[in-house]
């Protein structure tokens, strides 16, 4: 079994996260790092073959700008065992059906039985891609998996949604998006990291990916921003930096003068 | 006026309050429109009673495929309907934002998520999201049909409904793939001893208190401010507490007077469940972490040293 994980290049959380006035689009310039949530995507294609199931590889596939290669290495020391990265100019400004149609594109030509994304990416917020990708794929998909067991050729799934848990069962491939519970991911270790460097990192174009160029970029975008402005405004709230827990008596002080005590 | 199209989720007979919020919603805007339900067996006049929240006219899709809550067969069922459709709309859950997804990508279609706002403007339909870790209102128009995915709780259910609408069936015809997934049992919610939505006052446990073992340092700060225990999905589903306890979109909607969140990041997830709570402390070592942006009284430092002088403060008062 081979299994592919879809991850993400998204502004690092310690960098001003703002949209580019000019284009809409987000600012790129600052710092970025591998999205948080696609650390326990990798973590669970690596518990798997931990596990003991017989995973042949596990690739690691993103859509991004050059500069997603760094995020490609962490996700490489992570325990990838090669990577893909599908960069063009023309990609840029692509739409959430466009992406998908990227990466769905991509992970075609991987062989990959078992496609696990994260739930969501830190600078969108929204938990579609997984579906998204599917639907492109025409497998299988079971979304915010809390609990993950690969069974012969099938899968079985823990989902969270508004009722509590569903079990699911799907045959392979099939595609998933893990929850940020589903595991704890591990530090790479320093082996882990100069190791990586010396693993494969192929880069595409979007010809390269087989991508149909009327879906994806800024022209192929079925959603245009209109406009962006600022929130509501809301009155700041009071920061208290507490040192050993100095901070008691003064929440305890603002609560009761609030009346809430 | 554009022709809308609002996908109703239902669970056990009953109908998403998410769902019902949007099609409320949608009616608001003026025009005539239709509600798309997608079940086996579905009653006719239970689906037409979605007139009462504001649907001209309900088509139903009724097949056994369709049974089971899950995303795939509904993609294959709502598709004709969405194709002729100006824009379809959808509620915040699990099994709406699924199919509105696979929806996006079967039509090639635009898709806003975490709306906020719903509007008619210039022919079509627009949707404003807060943006960034909500800092930013990002307003978005569509090329061809438009998909729109509600936040939780952003629109309100019409509380007094009356009345119903026609209804039509429509031809399903389910793809094999999509059947491929199966059900295979539920793990029903347990019942809790305390309904957290009552509560005035809310003590929530994240990730930040380090593991289930800290669980009690929050519930004795809870008991010495007279509140009962919240919790994150993330320690829900790690196992520390119970889902009963958890807050968030797929979680319960609180609003207490007073919610100290101990160790929660303030994920949207978790943000949508209890940003209408009257004073909101938080208490996180992550200074970067979104709850510190929205909560009245933030406390830069480490809950699980934090949570126990709280308690002892609050106990010697």
């Amino acid at each position: 079994m081979n299994i592919a994980v879809c991850v993400k290049e998204v502004p690092s959380g310690t960098s001003h996260k703002r949209l580019d006035p000019a284009t809409n689009r987000l600012d790129r310039s600052g710092d970025s790092e591998l999205n948080p949530f696609d650390l326990h995507a990798l973590e669970e294609a690596v518990q798997i073959r931990e596990g003991g199931a017989d995973v042949g590889e596990i690739v690691a596939v993103c859509m991004g700008p050059a500069s997603a290669q760094r995020a490609l290495q962490k996700a490489l020391a992570l325990g990838a065992d090669r990577a893909v990265l599908v960069s063009d100019d023309s990609l840029a400004g692509s739409d959430i059906a466009g992406t998908a149609h990227v990466l769905a594109a991509v992970v075609a030509k991987q062989d990959a039985d078992l496609v696990i994304l994260g739930q969501q990416a830190a600078d969108a917020d929204c938990y579609v891609m997984a579906a998204a990708v599917a639907d492109y794929l025409e497998r299988p998909v079971v979304t915010q998996v809390a609990d993950l067991t690969v069974e012969g050729s099938g899968i079985r799934a823990k989902r969270q949604t508004e009722h509590g848990y569903d079990v699911i069962e799907a045959p392979l491939p099939a595609v998933v998006s893990v929850s940020d519970a589903i595991n704890t991911p591990r530090l790479p270790s320093i082996k882990a990291i100069m190791g990586a460097k010396k693993k494969p990192l192929e880069t595409l174009s979007a010809a390269d990916a087989g991508v149909d160029s009327g879906r994806v970029g800024e022209s192929g975008a079925q959603s245009i921003v209109r406009s962006v402005a600022p929130p509501a405004a809301k009155s700041a709230g009071v920061t208290i930096e507490d040192s050993g827990g100095d901070s008691a008596p003064q929440v305890v002080e603002i609560l009761a003068g609030k009346g809430l005590l | 006026m554009p022709g809308l199209l609002v996908y109703v989720d239902h669970d056990e007979g009953e109908l998403s309050p998410q769902s019902l919020g949007v099609l409320a919603k949608a009616a608001s805007l003026g025009g005539e429109v239709t509600a798309f339900v997608a079940g086996s067996g579905v009653d006719d006049s239970w689906a037409g009673s979605l007139g009462g929240h504001g649907a001209a006219k309900v088509l139903l899709a009724d097949d056994p495929a369709l049974e089971g809550g899950l995303s795939q067969p509904i993609v294959d069922a709502i598709e004709a309907s969405a194709r002729e459709a100006d824009a379809v709309l959808f509620g915040a859950g699990v099994v709406s934002a699924d199919v509105a997804a696979g929806l996006a990508a079967r039509i090639g279609a635009g898709i806003a998520c975490e709306s906020t706002e719903i509007a008619l403007a210039d022919g079509g339909v627009v949707a404003t999201r807060p943006a960034l870790g909500d800092t930013v209102m990002v307003e978005s128009g569509f090329r061809g049909t438009g998909i729109v995915l509600a936040r939780a709780n952003a629109f309100p259910v019409n509380e007094s409904p009356s009345g119903t609408a026609p209804v039509e069936r429509v031809a399903v015809e389910v793809k094999p793939w999509s059947q491929a997934a199966r059900p295979a049992g539920r793990e029903a919610a347990e019942a809790a001893g305390v309904d957290i939505t009552e509560a005035e006052i809310l003590v929530a446990v994240g990730r930040g208190m380090g593991g289930p073992e800290n669980v009690p340092l929050v519930e004795e700060l809870a008991k010495a401010i007279g509140g009962e225990v919240a919790a994150t999905r993330a320690v829900v589903d790690a196992g520390w507490v119970p889902y009963a306890m958890q807050v968030g979109q797929t979680g319960k909607t609180v609003s207490p007077k007073l919610y100290i969140a101990c160790g929660v990041s303030g994920a949207i997830q978790h943000k949508v469940g209890m940003a209408n709570a009257g004073t909101i402390v938080a208490i996180n070592k992550d200074p970067n972490a979104p709850i510190h942006e929205f909560a009245d009284v933030s406390v830069i430092g480490d809950a699980l040293t934090i949570v126990p002088k709280l308690t002892e403060a609050l106990r010697s008062r």
